[in-house]
């Protein structure tokens, strides 16, 4: 199969797939057509290249350890048009808490949760549950087998996520005041991955 | 008796005791690892105070760590401890760990927030699996147990005297999860009719019941009385949103799932 050819064929597959396809499954669906990985990843990022240059109002994404259609967002709007404008994720500071609690240190449970929050998640955990942000992925082998909370393929795309990997690491996530532990806070410390200068004074709303 | 429970009440200023502690660290600019714990105690149980006032049960949280501050106070004024062992248990310290641990979690929150901010504009195909009429009414427990009852009492009566031995709740689930997960449906009866003895068809059934209550899977009807269908929780298109989930590789929880079994059901 000619290489153009290819591209056209991972363009349809990248545009009927509702999930991220894995290169895995990409290489299985082309069959004796498939080239190596690493052609086939080139491939990909040509095909994206020719999106832009197209125009396309559609991207080629890598997402959730894989590769999906995607519109962009400047056309975001028609999209929310024909869905009625139901697409926007919105969570309150509790639930986006939690949620990157489950996400560094999955699987957990919910008490392991609340040791760490100091209150009750319940209702946040059954929140997470139903926007399908969160899944449970198994019971803890401890006193009363509690259930493990684990992070979905879903909370990877609605996070623009291609792995977990991506996420900041932990102890890069400190506040600016904490940097210099030795100094009063005034100005102290590179604010690190966090960028976006977001205002740790308002508890966000 | 309060309109308010504590569960609706929601603070959203200080979500629970560790927001509120770090609240005031904040606002009077303080050091999380030099905290002037006289200060900060009272300053925090006079917001407690209010949270009383307010709503009842709320509080019950936040006294637990007023109980703390004061122990931490309390040993403030005794002479240094003797011992590293007890250097170790310093609540102090611990306290101070878990205000440190929390606010990377924040910061964590924080950074979560911009990403989703970052990509709302960005929309993916969710190829509906099914017909619009599926978008109906979630079959109803009783639609269930009828639904089995029928399929039992079409067990051929040889059949359903055998015995045989108790098939695991958690062996059914992983069987039920096992089997949706290469289809986008099945309905109810088809699942129940693999089954050829009665226990181990009571057993499919329970299984079912726990996975709807663990919210892994769904029933739904197209019409009253209708067919149940059954789906994975993860493979059911979502109304009108646009991201749709996910035939995830791994469908089955890796630790076996419950054996608490739901309430009534022998039919």
């Amino acid at each position: 199969m000619e290489r153009d050819e290819r591209r056209k064929v991972l363009e349809l597959l990248l545009w009927m797939t509702d999930r991220p396809l894995k290169p895995a499954e990409l290489l299985r669906v082309l069959g004796d057509d498939a080239p190596l990985e690493m052609e086939l990843r080139d491939d990909l990022a040509q095909l994206g290249r020719e999106l832009d240059e197209r125009q396309s109002p559609m991207q080629v994404v890598e997402i959730a350890q894989g590769y999906q259609l995607a519109s962009r967002p400047a056309f975001s709007q028609w999209v929310r048009r024909l869905y009625k404008e139901k697409t926007a994720l919105r969570l309150s500071p509790s639930a986006l808490e939690t949620l990157s609690i489950i996400a560094y240190k999955q699987p957990l449970t919910r008490g392991e949760i609340e040791d760490i929050r100091g209150v009750d998640v319940t209702g946040v955990v059954e929140t997470l549950l139903e926007r399908k942000l969160i899944k449970i992925v198994g019971r803890k082998e401890a006193l009363g087998r509690p259930l493990l909370y684990g992070t979905t393929t879903d909370f990877m795309r609605q996070f623009g996520l291609r792995s977990l990997d991506e996420l900041p690491r932990l102890d890069e996530l400190i506040p600016s005041e904490e940097a210099a532990p030795a100094a009063p806070p005034v100005d102290a410390a590179p604010a690190a991955v966090n960028a976006a200068g977001d205002n740790p004074e308002a508890p966000h709303a | 008796m309060t309109m308010f429970t504590a569960h609706e009440v929601k603070l959203e200023v200080f979500e629970g005791p560790l927001d509120l502690l770090l609240y005031l660290i904040k606002k009077n600019d303080l050091n999380i690892r030099d905290i002037p714990i006289s200060r900060i105690t009272a300053d925090y149980l006079a917001i407690v105070e209010v949270l009383k006032d307010l709503n009842l049960n709320a509080a019950g949280e936040f006294l637990v760590t007023a109980a703390t501050l004061m122990q931490i106070k309390a040993r403030a004024l005794l002479p240094a401890p003797s011992s590293e062992a007890e250097e170790e248990m310093d609540p102090r310290a611990n306290l101070v760990e878990r205000l440190l641990e929390y606010q990377r979690y924040k910061e964590a929150a924080k950074h979560l927030e911009q990403k989703l901010q970052s990509h709302k504009d960005v929309h993916y195909r969710g190829a509906p699996l099914l017909a619009d009429g599926d978008y109906t009414m979630e079959a109803s427990l009783f639609d269930l147990l009828d639904a089995f009852r029928e399929v039992l009492e079409n067990l051929k009566p040889r059949v359903r005297e055998i015995d045989s031995e108790d098939v695991p709740l958690e062996v059914k689930i992983k069987d039920i999860l096992g089997y949706l997960a290469d289809r986008p449906y099945a309905t109810f009866k088809e699942i129940l009719t693999r089954e050829r003895t009665r226990r181990a068809l009571i057993s499919t059934f329970l299984a079912v019941l726990e996975l709807i209550r663990l919210r892994q899977i769904v029933a739904r009807q197209m019409e009253s009385f209708g067919d149940i269908r059954v789906y994975r929780a993860e493979a059911l298109p979502r109304e009108l949103t646009v991201e749709y989930a996910t035939a995830e590789a791994e469908p089955t929880p890796a630790a076996p799932l419950p054996d608490e079994p739901p309430p009534p059901t022998e039919g």
